[in-house]
């Protein structure tokens, strides 16, 4: 008996579902960093969008890790392979080097210990990719300057007390956390404010100022 | 009821698939040659299953699902029961055009052995003796269900199944031929179910099974033969039962502390309060249907089930070669296989990172739950089933 999927279609819609051919802006550098038929790890997939996209387009094998319920029954009511977990406490099951890739897009300021949930992605993964808001954008910094209060911005848009990011780092910050533990920064990107992919590496100087949010490949060593 | 009983020369013509047996109340005798050998170490040869079918095998036989009922289920999953008229345990779920839809696949539903719908049990009669079995029979296990599972599969001609699909003791039975036959299984949904029965639960069945034994008509074991049966120790068996099946909320909304067709307590021990009538109406028609010794048997076969220890204690290495798609689904409000135990599953199936989801549905149903109309399992159940059927390159729904 064969497990493996059927060749890759040309068509976004293939089998019993489909998937949008228009994602968010991180998701979309995430997914055309990922090679098609890799495995993936998605950690705090959400709703699958990402893992859809990547099965629909890249024939991935594909699944996912997601804190909430409704996130993890939408995912695999698409037919996705997603479990409800815990990015904190539950990386720690999975055997060293199951995946080629370990996504956290837009997570890692969500949970209690970063630190050591890069250090599982980089167990887990061959490679990590991470994105991740800037707090050092200068809109937040001007937000925080004039007004004298926590940024609220697009890709920060709750109010201190509703919000579920309790690790905001800036650029400079992740960079920094990077070298203390050792890993190695394949490639970055820095997004706009419009969401464009800016011609500054997330690595250089000014985009930890002009940089909303970045996207880290990286790896161990 | 049963109506045909293949014997040895059926054992050989397994290969079309359009000469496969179809239809409901089916039986099969196997095992002339090669005896089934049980865990406790009997050879039980030849051994009779029951079971029905559903829709057509396709021609690369790669459509065939099969379900796996629970303690007190049987093979009519979505026909009407012959005993007490009502649908099928799964008529909801099992059908033309439902989730397990039967114009798509090919759907088997075997009654486990040791139970007393029509395949090899307590009840049925001993060839060596011509008297029914009664304790005489071998105490089975999860494991020779689903070994003799696996007969019936090859004399229906499948090497491998699509699904294998089943909640509570038919959830421990999909674990099973996870771990038994990974190169069999392409897709698995142990619904509502653990890797093993908790010390609480082989409690509750040790009190059903007292109630049973207890009863002077039991007879001790042999009632059959003296045309007697424990109808009063099976009832409360099943009372102590089906508690164990509802959630308190559930309980509560249905009956609270309601009165039985009376304005005031009475200080006696009728059935005062509605929650005492129904109870009582569920031990007494289920002593219609079923077998007191079969109940014995199952639960024990339930108690027995424990894949971690079968590994000493490390649940993930009874899935190291495991390919399968798995999806775990709980019930929130399921105190007799709580979630804890969908996730100790999921824990050790990443271990291995085998393909795995899980999910927890919110409801107060209880236990009971998988067997209800709960829209968000139905819709878990339904997009998992869609994307294994696309992974397994089966042709895509034909929405409604």
């Amino acid at each position: 008996m064969t497990h493996q999927a059927p060749p890759p279609a040309a068509a976004a819609t293939v089998g019993s579902s489909t998937a949008a051919s228009s994602i968010r802006v991180d998701l979309q550098i995430i997914a055309d960093l990922v090679e098609p038929g890799a495995r993936v790890l998605d950690v705090g997939c959400g709703d699958g969008t990402l893992l859809s996209y990547l099965w629909h387009f890249k024939r991935v094998d594909g699944r996912g890790i997601e804190l909430s319920m409704d996130g993890v029954q939408a995912a695999v009511a698409q037919g996705l392979s997603v479990i409800q977990g815990d990015a904190d406490t539950d990386l720690k099951d999975f055997p060293a080097h199951a995946f080629d890739y370990a996504i956290l897009s837009q997570t890692l300021q969500a949970t209690r210990e970063p630190r050591g949930v890069l250090t599982e992605l980089l167990r887990i993964g061959r490679r990590a990719i991470v994105s991740f808001p800037n707090f050092g954008f200068w809109r937040s910094r001007l937000h925080l300057v004039v007004k004298g209060r926590m940024p609220v911005t697009p890709c920060l848009p709750a109010q201190w007390w509703d919000t579920p990011n309790i690790h905001l780092c800036t650029i400079r910050d992740f960079e920094m956390l990077c070298r203390e533990m050792g890993v190695t920064v394949e490639t970055s990107f820095a997004l706009d404010s419009a969401g464009r992919r800016s011609r500054l590496t997330a690595t250089h100087r000014l985009a930890n100022l002009f940089a909303e949010q970045a996207v880290f490949v990286l790896r161990r060593g | 009821m049963p109506n045909q009983v293949d014997s040895r020369p059926h054992d050989a013509a397994s290969a079309a698939p359009a000469a496969l047996p179809r239809g409901k109340g089916l039986t099969v005798t196997l095992g002339h040659d090669v005896p089934l050998r049980l865990d406790c170490g009997v050879d039980l040869g030849p051994f009779t299953l029951a079971y029905t079918t559903y829709g057509r095998l396709n021609a690369d036989k790669s459509n065939a699902i099969l379900v796996c009922h629970a303690l007190t289920g049987d093979h009519y999953v979505a026909d009407p029961h012959p005993v007490t008229g009502k649908p099928g345990w799964w008529h909801e779920v099992v059908g033309p055009g439902r989730i397990i839809d039967t114009d798509r696949y090919f759907v088997v539903c075997s009654n486990v052995i040791g139970s007393c719908m029509g395949s090899t049990g307590p009840k049925e009669i001993d060839p060596a003796t011509g008297e029914p079995w009664g304790l005489r029979f071998p105490v089975i296990t999860i494991g020779d269900m689903v070994q003799a599972q696996a007969r019936l599969l090859d004399h229906l001609g499948i090497d491998t199944l699509f699904a294998v699909i089943g909640g509570s003791m038919g959830g421990m039975q999909v674990l099973e031929w996870v771990h038994a036959f990974p190169n069999r299984v392409f897709a698995a949904v142990p619904i509502a179910t653990s890797y093993r029965h908790s010390a609480q639960n082989i409690a509750f069945n040790e009190v059903g099974r007292q109630a049973i034994t207890a009863d002077p008509d039991w007879c001790g074991g042999d009632y059959l033969k003296h045309d007697r049966r424990p109808e009063r120790g099976l009832a409360v068996a099943r009372m102590a039962a089906h508690i164990t099946y509802l959630s308190e909320q559930a309980l509560h909304r249905k009956f609270g502390r309601k009165l039985q067709n009376r304005a005031a307590i009475t200080y006696g021990f009728e059935a005062d309060f509605q929650v005492e009538s129904y109870l009582r109406y569920q031990g007494s028609s289920f002593v219609d249907r079923f077998d007191a010794n079969s109940y014995l048997y199952i639960t024990r076969a339930m108690d027995y089930f424990d894949l971690a220890e079968e590994h000493g204690g490390r649940l993930a290495d009874a899935f190291t070669d495991v390919k399968t798609r798995i999806c775990l689904i709980s019930f929130s409000s399921d105190w007799l296989f709580p979630t804890s135990e969908s996730r100790a599953i999921v824990h050790a199936l990443n271990a291995v990172a085998a393909n795995v989801s899980f999910v927890e549905v919110q409801s107060d149903k209880g236990h009971d739950a998988f067997l209800l109309d709960e829209p968000e399992f139905h819709e878990t159940l339904a997009g998992f089933l869609d994307g294994a059927a696309e992974h397994r390159g089966l042709p895509r729904r034909v929405e409604g």
